[in-house]
């Protein structure tokens, strides 16, 4: 039917598998920097200083609407233009952390509005500071339920990590390119990271539906 | 070189380019929408082979990124003895991924509709087709219709892929006037504008319009 080689697909192999490594990485250390960055934009959308609230949910919107490919270029190429030169591993982390901070920080958002508004009210009742007032009441009840739509996130930022291969990050794209243009077929790379994308992300998206149902259950939220 | 200076040397370059991400997007949307109403018919059939198509489809484009499908389209496919033009295969690769998502929405909007309405229509003696023209996806239509505005800014947003296989579009004339100028805040900058335009000024309140007619066609607004 056509030529594929299981020759060449086994020396290929290895190199591939140490591609993924580097795109499980990338993809953990962008989570790192959305879960943590997410939180900051949905808090600074919550608080009283004027003209913050705005301005953040703007940038919000910008980056939400614009392609995560352009945001790379962009961080990465910016930089050295002004004087600071970034790594393209460290360009990549924050362009896709940045990315996925705005879609969490829109995940945080409902979570905390979801919060009754009585919790609030107990916390001035009882003179609590704004700092324990979120840490202590409000984003204990308000993480649990977000859980899940946090979930499907870290699926898609490591679908979106083949991107970075665009700035020479060393991940599974890159080095399916590299082999691809170096032996001059493309078949068996490309077939290849399309499968191990598969084998990580649907037992991925399998477990994280899992994992919804028993924290819905532990919360004695009904099946939604 | 000033700003002004450099919209008036690059402008027109931005507009075509801006031009090919509007045609790809157009092109693209009319690719999901295909794909998304047959695959998401398909996964509520009762034939077990279409509903088995359906849901290998969805997982396969929904499971992998949309870079390896539009290279896997563009290098592989060749292979197979289907040559497709750079960017025949840049838009049919975002649409077929973007039809994906979009037949699950389709999927949950049919599944939205109340029962009622089935058995209403059953007792009418309608045929399943009338009843799923006139009845159901009418209704299914307007509850899905939020959530495929965001789907068509993701749409949007995959169109700049296309750049990586050579399609002349916003992004990639955004990096070819960044690779001869070295103004890479200028040349980015200006493609992240012109992308946010496009998204927040035409596709999200053209989305919101459309819900307008549909509710009130609907006789519900």
């Amino acid at each position: 039917m056509f030529d594929w080689r299981w020759d060449f697909t086994f020396r290929i192999l290895p190199a591939l598998i140490d591609g993924t490594i580097n795109t499980l990485i990338a993809a953990g250390g962008g989570y790192a920097i959305a879960v943590v960055l997410g939180l900051v934009f949905a808090l600074a959308q919550r608080t009283p200083v004027p003209g913050l609230r705005p301005v953040v949910r703007e940038l919000v919107e910008v980056i939400r609407s614009t392609p995560l490919v352009l945001q790379i270029f962009f961080v990465f190429y910016v930089g050295p233009q002004f004087g600071l030169r970034l790594s393209p591993w460290t360009a990549g982390m924050i362009a896709i952390g940045l990315h996925y901070a705005a879609y969490l920080s829109e995940v945080y958002r409902a979570g905390i509005d979801a919060v009754p508004r009585g919790q609030w009210e107990a916390c001035r009742a009882l003179n609590l500071s704004p700092v324990r007032t979120y840490a202590r009441v409000i984003l204990p009840q308000a993480l649990p339920p977000a859980l899940a739509g946090m979930g499907n996130y870290l699926v898609g930022i490591f679908k979106d990590t083949p991107m970075l291969s665009v700035i020479g990050v060393g991940e599974l794209m890159h080095t399916a390119n590299a082999i691809g243009s170096e032996h001059y077929r493309f078949l068996e790379p490309y077939t290849l990271v399309g499968l191990i994308f598969l084998a990580i992300s649907l037992p991925a998206a399998a477990g994280i539906r899992a994992f919804e149902a028993r924290v819905r259950a532990a919360l004695g939220m009904e099946k939604g | 070189m000033s700003y002004p200076e450099f919209l008036a040397e690059f402008g027109p370059r931005f507009v075509s380019g801006a031009w090919i991400t509007v045609q790809q997007t157009v092109l693209a949307i009319l690719v999901a929408v295909g794909i998304a109403l047959v695959m998401g018919l398909m996964r509520l059939s009762h034939n077990l082979a279409m509903r088995g198509v359906a849901t290998v489809y969805i997982e396969i484009f929904r499971g992998t990124s949309l870079l390896v499908q539009l290279y896997w389209i563009f290098f592989v496919l060749p292979l197979f003895g289907v040559t497709l033009d750079k960017f025949t295969a840049g838009f049919l690769a975002v649409g077929m991924n973007i039809g994906s998502y979009g037949a699950e929405l389709v999927r949950g909007g049919i599944l939205s509709v109340p029962k009622g309405q089935w058995e209403a229509a059953l007792a009418l003696n309608m045929s399943p087709t009338k009843r799923m023209v006139r009845i159901i996806f009418p209704q299914a239509l307007l509850n899905m219709l939020p959530p495929w505005g965001n789907l068509l800014i993701e749409l949007l947003k995959g169109t700049a892929l296309v750049a990586l296989i050579s399609v002349a579009d916003l992004m990639f004339v955004s990096k070819q006037i960044n690779g001869s100028t070295f103004l890479s805040a200028e040349a980015f900058g200006t493609a992240l504008v012109i992308y946010y335009v496009l998204a927040r000024l035409v596709i999200s309140p053209g989305m919101r319009r459309l819900e307008r007619v549909m509710s009130r066609r609907m006789g519900r607004a």
